[in-house]
């Protein structure tokens, strides 16, 4: 029981807002310690998957200059400027079909972004873009609840439809969970049940875009009637 | 042999963490400008040396960074947005060409992702098949800064000054997944997972097939907040509950199981903030207010998709 004693750190820090970084830093500390490690085969052993998984920063580390430069040269003005010349475009619009597209190249087992070189340079200026062509330029509260379904656009497309014609990732480690437990399993039969849940990804993505399109409307309206 | 590794390109990173950290020790204005420093340049040499450290310094560099965060001895100035104006009329001198530099760094991350791992010279081969996927993303971004300073007439100066200005913005949250995998990876040789699979096994009557299909959904999510991946948590429950209960008590299809079980653990993922690279990173790099509005915004998706995960379980998987 008292191996859980670092969990509960982990789940009080976070209750109590404390900064995430030191939050998960003290959690592995005490779980290694109450497991009977002494402090110094902690700090070694933190030190080891640290490097082991810092490959995880490339991507950000290797994209925030492209996009920094773009942006000092008006990457997000002129991605604004080409959506707002789709005058049909809404912000929620915009949203489902980056979430589409997203999860329709990762069924293949591509992934054609992420935060960094997707939504921050691209999706989330474009989706804001298809706003300001309508009444009431987003309000900062407004803009930030289009960056954040931008972001969720792109997790939820990447999430829910892995592999399903070509597996590259999540459904071979459960084939291979299997595999070293014993027990039977095409890879074929994963895939199938994997595909109603990445259509019903699709119709929960219409339903959220669809309220968000709503609520920016109503602030939007709100803003222009107390406009002189 | 190869020619491309990943550690040459963590190499790449450290230097660019390096470049950064020696911009912010140059600027005179910076409001934390030692502790900031000290953070990217601590960092630097975390990244690109790591293999070649022991790891006990690594893990004490990495006490250092996450004490100096903690302490608040770490920030970043006001950036200027820039004149919006101004922009505007820049963007309409590079017009489309603006864009190129970004759709060139996933094009080529899929063709050399796909195609990298067959270039040999004699025994020489050009990249190790295991890390080709990273290897050609880092290779489409240098195509792509390239590109980038060609299409601005920036010097590569300025790539580490704009480059700094947005990894600032992230500051903590950059090192949170490695820190994450690192929590993880503890507690597995702590072996918690084995003592909470337990205790889901005898708190809840798992002898009952819709209580069985509920207690190893739930467990996904349930594991996945707290561990922060869907995949850490898909051994410790479908080995704690999945195949006693589900496969051997009641009978069910494994396939079902283990394919609707990981779509689950990912709605977990969907609202914890231990998951960072999903969901704490975007909200820092969109410059959000609320660290937890992109979570927030999650929310209803988990919900929506939990509940259809575990009903097509339960109708299918007996």
């Amino acid at each position: 029981m008292i191996t859980l004693f670092g969990m509960l750190v982990v789940v009080m820090g976070f209750a109590l807002r404390a900064n995430p970084l030191l939050v998960v830093v003290a959690g592995g500390l005490t779980t290694g310690v109450a497991a009977g490690f002494s402090f110094n085969e902690v700090v070694a052993m933190i030190g080891q998957f640290f490097t082991d998984n810092r490959a995880l920063m490339l991507p950000i580390i290797f994209m925030v200059p492209i996009v920094g430069v773009l942006e000092r040269h008006g990457l997000q003005e002129r991605v604004a400027m080409l959506i707002r010349r789709a005058t049909a475009a809404t912000a929620g619009r915009v949203l489902w079909g980056y979430q589409l597209l997203r999860g329709f190249t990762s069924m293949f087992g591509l992934s054609i972004g992420n935060h960094a070189a997707m939504v921050r340079p691209l999706i989330a200026p474009m989706a804001e873009g298809a706003e300001l062509v309508r009444p009431g330029t987003p309000s900062p509260q407004s803009r930030d609840e289009i960056r954040a379904h931008a972001a969720a656009a792109e997790n939820v497309g990447n999430f829910f439809s892995d592999d399903i014609f070509v597996a590259v990732g999540a459904l071979l480690l459960i084939k291979a969970f299997f595999d070293n437990a014993g027990v039977a399993v095409a890879l074929s039969d994963l895939k199938l049940w994997s595909l109603p849940t990445a259509l019903w990804v699709v119709l929960v993505g219409w339903w959220r875009y669809r309220r968000l399109d709503a609520r920016l409307k109503k602030t939007g309206a709100e803003a222009k009637e107390r406009a002189p | 042999m190869t020619l491309l590794t990943l550690d040459l390109f963590l190499v790449g990173c450290g230097v660019v963490l390096a470049a950064v950290g020696a911009l912010i020790a140059w600027d005179t204005t910076h409001p934390q400008r030692w502790g900031s420093a000290i953070f990217w340049l601590l960092l630097a040499v975390a990244v690109g040396l790591g293999k070649w450290l022991p790891p006990i310094a690594v893990g004490y560099a990495v006490l250092g960074l996450t004490s100096l965060v903690a302490t608040k001895r770490v920030g970043a100035p006001q950036f200027a947005r820039g004149d919006s104006a101004e922009l505007t009329k820049r963007a309409e001198v590079l017009g489309n060409r603006l864009l190129w530099p970004v759709l060139w760094v996933p094009v080529v991350a899929i063709v050399g992702g796909a195609g990298l791992d067959w270039v040999k010279f004699g025994d020489v081969s050009l990249v190790n098949p295991k890390q080709v996927a990273q290897i050609a993303l880092g290779l489409g971004c240098i195509i792509g800064l390239a590109t980038a300073l060609r299409t601005t007439g920036e010097r590569p100066l300025a790539a580490a000054r704009e480059g700094g200005r947005l990894l600032q913005l992230l500051s903590w949250s950059l090192i949170l997944p490695a820190m994450l995998a690192a929590l993880g990876g503890i507690m597995a040789k702590a072996g918690v997972g084995g003592v909470i699979a337990g205790l889901v096994a005898t708190a809840l009557p798992v002898q009952f097939p819709l209580v069985a299909v509920v207690a190893y959904c739930g467990g996904m999510v349930l594991f996945t907040v707290l561990l922060g991946n869907a995949f850490a948590a898909f051994p410790v429950m479908t080995l704690g509950v999945g195949l006693p209960f589900i496969v051997q008590v009641h009978g069910g299809d494994p396939a079902v199981m283990g394919a609707l079980g990981m779509l689950s653990g990912y709605c977990g993922t969907l609202v914890t903030p231990m998951a960072a690279n999903f969901n704490i990173v975007p909200a820092r790099l969109l410059e959000l207010k609320d660290n937890y509005a992109v979570i927030k915004a999650q929310v209803p998706f988990a919900g929506a998709i939990w509940l259809f995960n575990v009903g097509v379980m339960y109708g299918c998987v007996y």
